[in-house]
């Protein structure tokens, strides 16, 4: 949050408005996670809004085990250096020196994100710290609320990522979305044990009561991998889709990108939904959600 | 004929609600746009914030490309910001290869000309023909004007770059009064396209 006074016009940075703002301009888009310059080349050829960078996708992470931590700075700059749509960069929950490092690169948002192994396990980074601003994913209307107060300009539900299977974004968007109208129903008095219910702030959940949505943009991510999963993430309530490993883990990345992003902007017209499955080459094979360990649940991590 | 002039968004991608909402309250009645036969109904359309390099591939991928250029050749009234300045741009000065725009005003745009996010500002702007003082102007990995050619009006700077244009009846911010609520910017467009109208029904 620096001011500086140049002769004729004060500018301020790193404002909500600004933060904010930037996420309201991905809105009806597909961000991608590429690993290699040319992958975030093909992203932007196929008309994603912004690429994610990171080493390996989820379902690398998932089968390689380990920890998994920020990318490597040469790589983040290489892909920044390969396109000109905004570059996002993940740091560990709660590692807000790996967040200081990504905003010394240069990248345009933090997922704060629970794919990465978490490095505090019981505070989240401080994200009014940083001039750059943080995605941070949610399982529920409480958490995403929590994330807002720490300073998350960016909301995304969790989902199980690198499963590519759908069923967890759509539990934590329902549960997102569910929490919300319930919150447009209750009255003034209500809204105090709702506050404490959800253990978020009385503000948040007074202004969430007041818009009828968050008070900030709503993304979904983990599990998405065809073009009818995406139109069903942005029918359910989400204004654009995180896709992860269902891009370049699957037989054509290329041509699976451009159908992603057709179905997430005509997510309402079923016949182009049709036109953009077609003749895809193979989906990522995926792993059923209910035979996933507990231990093995990122979307657990964070609180 | 209504006084209420139809104002349409273009709505592959970018913030659309916010110009929607904008628009509503500068007296306009404001739909989505995101087909040829919906462009063909509205009196003007504004070209959201974005991602310029997504919103023309979808435009071109999509049909209304086309159809855009010639209704915005035909004096339809538009309005850009960000994203859309660049669309209105006659020339990109660092094109993604292969990236269209629909035209309409004689500059040339420098895409990102004030950084990335991390240098992306809110500033007071003087903008020409909008009483009242300042505009709040939010600047999002903003574009700005290069140059103008002699047919275009440059309506602001800021720090020596110019940051709002008009031509005719195309109109285009680097920054995005649709995040402020302060819809003075709305309301002149909202006055081009009545005129416009009005013009035409004669």
């Amino acid at each position: 949050m620096s001011s500086t006074l140049s002769e004729t016009q004060a500018t301020e940075t790193g404002t909500a408005r600004v933060k904010r703002g930037m996420a309201e301009q991905l809105k009806g888009g597909v961000i991608m996670d590429v690993v290699t310059p040319e992958q975030a080349k093909i992203a932007e050829d196929a008309g994603a809004v912004a690429v994610m960078a990171l080493e390996r996708v989820p379902a690398d992470i998932r089968k390689d085990g380990g920890v998994a931590r920020m990318s490597d700075p040469d790589m983040i700059e290489g892909i920044i250096g390969a396109v000109s749509i905004p570059v996002m960069a993940k740091s560990r929950i709660g590692h807000f020196v790996e967040a200081q490092v990504l905003q010394s690169l240069g990248v345009d948002y933090i997922d704060e994100s629970e794919v990465l192994t978490p490095a505090d396990e019981v505070n989240h980074s401080d994200k009014f710290a940083f001039t750059t601003p943080f995605v941070c994913g949610a399982t529920n209307l409480g958490e995403a609320l929590r994330r807002i107060a720490e300073g998350a300009a960016m909301i995304r539900s969790k989902g199980e990522a690198g499963t590519g299977n759908v069923v967890e974004a759509v539990r934590h968007l329902r549960q997102i979305k569910s929490g919300i109208a319930r919150l447009r129903g209750c009255d003034n008095n209500e809204l105090y044990a709702a506050a404490k219910e959800l253990r978020a702030p009385y503000e948040l959940v007074r202004e969430v009561s007041e818009l009828g949505r968050l008070p900030v943009v709503l993304f979904s991510a983990g599990g998405v991998a065809t073009p009818a999963d995406a139109a069903l993430m942005r029918q359910l309530g989400a204004e654009g889709v995180f896709v992860g490993s269902g891009i370049f883990k699957s037989g054509d990345p290329a041509r699976r990108a451009a159908a992603i992003v057709k179905a997430t902007t005509f997510y309402d017209d079923p016949k182009t939904i049709a036109d953009a499955s077609r003749d895809l080459g193979e989906a990522m094979v995926g792993i059923n959600c209910d035979t996933l360990p507990e231990t093995e649940r990122y979307a657990n991590r964070g609180w | 004929m209504s006084d209420t002039p139809v104002i349409g968004v273009l709505a592959l991608q970018g913030d659309v609600r916010e110009h929607l909402v904008a628009l509503a309250a500068a007296g306009a009645a404001a739909r989505a746009v995101r087909r040829p036969e919906e462009l063909a109904e509205v009196d003007g359309l504004v070209l959201p914030g974005g991602e310029s390099t997504t919103i023309s591939k979808l435009a071109g991928l999509f049909g209304v490309l086309e159809p855009l250029r010639a209704r915005v050749r035909e004096g339809l009234p538009v309005y850009g910001t960000c994203a859309g300045m660049i669309l209105l741009a006659d020339k990109i000065l660092d094109p993604r290869s292969g990236q269209e725009t629909v035209g309409g005003i004689d500059m040339i745009v420098r895409r990102n000309a004030f950084g990335r996010q991390n240098e992306s500002f809110e500033a007071a702007v003087d903008v020409r023909g909008v009483g009242g003082g300042p505009v709040e102007g939010v600047f999002i990995r903003a574009p700005w004007v290069e140059s103008v050619g002699a047919a275009a009006e440059v309506l602001a700077e800021h720090d020596g770059h110019v940051v709002a244009v008009r031509q005719g009846n195309a109109l285009a911010t680097s920054f995005h009064p649709e995040l402020t609520g302060d819809h003075r910017v709305h309301r002149l467009f909202a006055d081009t396209v009545r005129a416009n109208r009005a013009a035409q029904s004669l």
